[in-house]
Order: structure tokens, then sequence, then C-alpha cells
């Protein structure tokens, strides 16, 4: 017998997912759970769920979960961790829902410093409607509601959730990373082991922002993607850490 | 013991000995006193409050409250209600328990802020989406709404689903003397929450448990539409609530609700004295509305007027019920303009003159 080196993380069920090859919203889940796991915490984790491609992850998560309205999964983590405090919630929410539609939940939570971890996958666009302009798209990005790209004098300029957060006092850990080579895979699983860390410890809120793809709707292959990412994104979104209060 | 305090508190109290541990919520007049009572009163027993962002979050911290099996509550007033209505159809989809309460104003838009019944419609037809409903219980004396909010987190937990309790601002600010029951044991019918609550990680046989209302296959949804409308067959079958007081032999039945019921009490007093026979019909539970037991109280009756602080949403269900065997009249006062039993009395002489 060999002896095991890797596998899947228990906290997924062993099943396909539905996202399209070359989406890092599965990558995400599958770094989240190897943390729960490492850090010995999956027998009390709920993965709080949004509305975006990331909804059906309640037929991934192999642990309890609840699906939230679009934009409101800060305020019912909220809810959950009023309810049970030992629990260790994974928040996972897409660009439109996490800075558009529930930005006040986003924003709210992070100032009363809720004791949660969000992970924020920002692909710059609406994946689940089919490809609508985000509040990050790039400038001069195509998206289907601003199909000659987005114009800053039209559709304004892109938001930057890290940059408002970090502002904000409560906040224990606050960064971006990318996914778009092994070492940022592996800095962003350092990342997200410390943002869930804080929760165990109950320091409270921590937001880790991953710049993401969405192959499907900007029209590139996986690995242009991961390109664009590295080329065009990384630009208006720079990776580090904007905050880090042990 | 009985003691004198004022409505919104007393019903903020009575949410709590029947075992509220969480309250959520974001002020508006005229409800203000519920989360500044919950946010001692209740951290005092142990429980959590929240001060919520907007209406918008507080029923939805309520859901994820609800979903680890507590009872939680929030309270508003019909705008803050109306942001609410979103997360309501959620927590109906997701089957998860959870008491709103409303203390009415006047509408529409920011309306006043004195009493309405304006919320009628709001609570009983919803303006959330889809094939759902709130259960309701629209009390109308302070003891009767500390008791009725104690029956709602019974009546949320034992059919999975959000229960609305409707007061009119007069209730929620005015000073009564109560009895609040206290540290009420939730109904032993109830089945176990554990059954079907999120905890963290899983059951012991690795069974997850979901709390979702997105399906993705139509035929799923559409079951699941069915079987929640089995439990509002069953919610219709076992919980209305109505009071019933001297139909027997009635010239006219009034048919009013919380405090325009209390009016009513006074025009049946008139009546009494001055030889017109007035019975009243009040519905405790507005939705499911008591629509045979108001047919059969009306037997006798020569017409029926409905009486509510609002322009004819009651009088939808008194139709309904009624199915054009008598004839109805009706009489509103809005906005916190409060009606006067004189002309309430009036409104009945007219009625019956005119129904011989
Ligand atoms: C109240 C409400 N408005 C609109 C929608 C439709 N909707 C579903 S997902 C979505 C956008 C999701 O985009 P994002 O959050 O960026 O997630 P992604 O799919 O890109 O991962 C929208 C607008 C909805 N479900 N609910
Ligand atoms: S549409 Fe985009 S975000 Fe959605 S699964 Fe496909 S690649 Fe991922
Ligand atoms: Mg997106």
């Amino acid at each position: 017998m060999g002896e095991m080196i890797y596998k899947r993380t228990d906290f997924l069920k062993a099943r396909p997912t539905h996202y399209c090859p070359g989406c890092t919203h599965g990558l995400e889940h599958k770094l989240v759970g190897e943390v729960l796991e490492e850090l010995g915490v999956i027998d009390r984790s709920i993965m709080v769920i949004s509305v975006g491609c990331s909804a059906p992850a309640y037929d991934y998560a192999n642990v309890d979960n609840i699906a939230c309205l679009h934009g409101r999964a800060p305020a019912t983590a909220t809810g959950v961790k009023a309810a049970l405090p030992d629990s260790i919630v994974y928040l996972h929410q897409g660009d439109g829902d996490l800075l558009s539609i529930g930005l006040d939940e986003t924003i709210s939570a992070a100032g009363r410093g809720e004791n949660i971890t969000v992970v924020f996958a920002n692909n710059n666009i609406y994946g689940m409607t089919g490809g609508q302009m985000a509040a990050t798209t790039l400038i001069g990005q195509k998206a289907t509601t601003c199909p000659a790209g987005r114009d800053p004098h039209l559709d304004g300029y892109p938001m930057k959730a890290c940059e408002m957060i970090a502002t904000l006092t409560a906040p224990k850990l606050v960064a971006r990373t990318a996914l778009y080579d092994i070492p940022h895979i592996i800095q962003t699983k350092k990342i997200l082991k410390k943002a869930f860390q804080n929760q165990i410890d109950k320091k409270g809120y921590s937001f880790v922002e991953i710049l993401s793809t969405c192959p499907t709707n900007w029209h590139m292959s996986p690995q242009a993607s991961m390109e664009h990412v590295k080329n065009e994104m990384e630009e208006v979104y720079p990776l580090g850490i904007f905050k880090d209060e042990d | 013991m009985k003691k004198l305090m004022k409505g919104n508190e007393a019903i903020a109290e009575a949410a709590i000995q029947a075992g509220c541990k969480c309250y959520f919520g974001y002020p508006i007049t005229p409800q203000n006193e519920v989360p500044e009572y919950m946010s001692w009163r209740l951290r005092e027993m142990g429980g959590v409050f929240k001060q919520a962002e907007s209406e918008v979050a507080s029923v939805n911290m309520v859901y994820g409250a609800g979903a680890a099996g507590v009872r939680a509550m929030t309270s508003s007033s019909g705008l803050g209600i109306a942001l609410m209505q979103e997360g309501i159809t959620n927590l109906a989809s997701t089957q998860v328990p959870a008491v709103f309460l409303n203390v009415m104003r006047g509408g529409p838009g920011l309306g006043t802020i004195q009493a309405s019944q304006a919320d009628y419609n709001q609570m009983t037809r919803g303006g959330g989406n889809g094939d759902y409903y709130l259960p309701t219980y629209a009390p109308s004396t302070l003891q009767e709404a500390c008791d009725l909010i104690q029956k709602a987190f019974d009546t949320a937990f034992k059919y999975r689903t959000p229960v609305g309790v409707m007061v009119d601002a007069t209730i929620g600010n005015m000073m009564e003397s109560v009895d609040i029951k206290e540290n009420v044991q939730p109904d032993p019918s109830i089945p176990d929450v554990n059954e079907w609550c999120i905890r963290g990680g899983r059951r012991e046989d690795g069974s997850v448990h979901r709390i979702k209302g997105l399906f993705n296959v139509p035929e799923e949804c559409e079951a699941f539409n069915e079987e929640l409308a089995k439990k509002y067959d069953k919610i219709r079958e076992n919980e209305v609530m109505v009071d019933i007081k001297d139909c027997e032999g009635a010239d006219v039945v009034i048919v009013a609700y919380g405090t325009t019921a209390r009016i009513a009490k006074q025009t049946m007093k008139l009546g009494k004295e001055n030889g017109l026979k007035i019975g009243m019909v009040r519905p405790q539970t507005v939705w499911p509305f008591p629509y045979d037991e108001l047919r059969e109280a009306c037997r006798d009756a020569k017409g029926v007027l409905c009486a509510e602080m609002a322009i004819d949403q009651l009088l939808q269900d008194v139709k309904l019920a009624l199915e054009g065997t008598k004839p109805i009249a009706t009489y509103h006062r809005l906005s916190g303009v409060m009606p006067s039993a004189n002309d309430m009395y009036d409104a009945c002489v007219k009625l019956a003159k005119e129904a011989k």
C-alpha cells in the first residue's frame, strides 16, 4: 500500500461541480475546505452560501450549510453566529453579491466586527446571470450591460473592497490574493488559514478577497483568464495585506 | 402577577418569557421601545440583541438564527415590514421559524406615526413572491398581545414557518395592566429542532443539514410547493382563532379586530342602551381568517358592518366569508384618526334601517 499524501478535502462531497472549466469558485471552496480540515474544525463548520454562480454549493458542502438571499450572507451569518457562537462560518460571496446589492450588509458586518470569515470571489462580472457589468468590472472591459466596454463617464470606476474595509476599525485581517500560479495558491491558503484561525480564536472579522476568473463570461480560455488576472486585474486590484492585527 | 406596562415593552418581555433568544431590529416609530427594551433585557437574560443596519438585514439575521433552531424575532412597522418581504418569503420557502411583530402606523409610504390598520393586506397577502402565507395574530388588548406573541413562537416552530403578530400604534404605546406568563415552555407537540436545524459539521451518520429555498429542478420545486400548500391547509384547519360576542339574534354584526374591536365594544354598549342588538366577530388570526365562523355568526344579522382603520382591506375577507349572503356596510378612520364609537353606532343604525 502506498502512503496517502493527498486526498479530497472532507469539507466537500465526492461529486463533480457545475463550475465551468477554469472557474476559480471550486478551487476556493477546496482551499477553504483544506484549511478547515487542517485547523480541525470541520465538525463545527457552516458554509454560508450567497447568490451567484456559487449558489448551488449547497450540493457540495459536506457540512451544515445555509443558502442566503442575494447580498444578505453577512446578515444571515450574523444571525447564525448569534445563535451558534462556537460555529465556524465560511461566507463565500461574489462581487455582485458583496459589493453591490449587499454592500450595506458587507460594511456593517465588518464594522461590527462580527466573528466571521468572508471569502470574496472577485471575478469582475456577474457570472450567474450571464455576464453583466459588476461594480468591479475594469475600465474598458466588455460586459453584456456595457457592450462597448466600461466607460467611467457612464458607469463609474471599479470599486475596491479591501481598500474600503481596511478603513474600518473592527476588521482583524483584510487581504487580497490570487490563484494564477502555485506560489499564489499557497499564499492564498496561508492567508485563509490565518483568517479562520482568527475566527477560531474569537478575534473577529476577517476578509479575504481572491481575484477570481470567469472564463465563460470573459470569453477567454482558462489559461488566458489566469493571464488576465495577473496582467490586467492585479494592476487595478493590487495583491497584499491591507490590515493584519494580532 | 399583574403589572402596569407599556405595550411595546410588555410584548418584548412576553417574547423573552416564551424563550426568544435572539432579537434583531432597526429603529422605526411606533415600535422603538421593542429594540430599546430588548437591548438590555434580552442581554440580561443571556440572549443576543443586535441593532441591524436595516430591516433587510434584520430579517436575514433572523433567518440565520432561526435556521439554527433558536427562537428569534424582529419587530418593525409597515415600511420596515415592506423591506422584509423578500426575507419573509425566503423563510417560508426554507421553512425557518421566526416571529415578526408589526406595530402598524399610517401609510401609504411614510404616512404617519400614529395608529393604523392599513397593513392588513401586507400581513395577510404579503409582498413577497411565490405561493406562501404568513400566519398572523391580531390581538386587541395588551394581555392578548402578550399571550399571542408567546403562542406565535409555538406556531412558528410547530409548522416551521414565519409567523406575524400585528398590533397598531395604540396598543404598542398604551399602558395597560398585564399578567405576562413567565418561563413559558414550548408546546410539547413541537418536533425536535435537531431534526432539521444547522449546528455546524454533520450528524453522526454523516448527514448534513441544508437550509435552502433554491431548486435546480422544476419538478422538485413544484413538489415542494404542494407540500407547503398542505402545511397551510393544516394551519387553516387548526389555528383559526376568533372571538364571537352577542351574535345570536343580533340585528347588526360588527367585524373588527385590534383597537377597532375595542371601540366596537363601546358601540355594542350604545346598542344595548338604545335597543339595537349589535354583535361582534373579532378575528384573532387574520391569516388564517375565520371565514366559516364569521358566516355562521352572522346568520341572524340583517347586515354586517366592517370596521377598520384602513380602506376596505379587512372588507375583502368579510366579503369572501359572507359570499354575498348579507348586506355589508363599512366604517373607517385612517392614519391615526381614531374611529368613534358613536359614529360606528350611527353606521349600525343606518345599516339596520336600510337592510330591513
Ligand atoms: C434580489 C435579487 N436580485 C437579483 C438576483 C439575480 N442574480 C442572481 S446572481 C446575480 C449576480 C451574481 O454575481 P456575483 O455576485 O458577482 O457572482 P458570480 O456569479 O459572478 O460568482 C444576480 C444579479 C437575485 N437572485 N436576487
Ligand atoms: S459563469 Fe463564470 S463564475 Fe460562473 S461558473 Fe462559469 S466561469 Fe465560474
Ligand atoms: Mg462575480
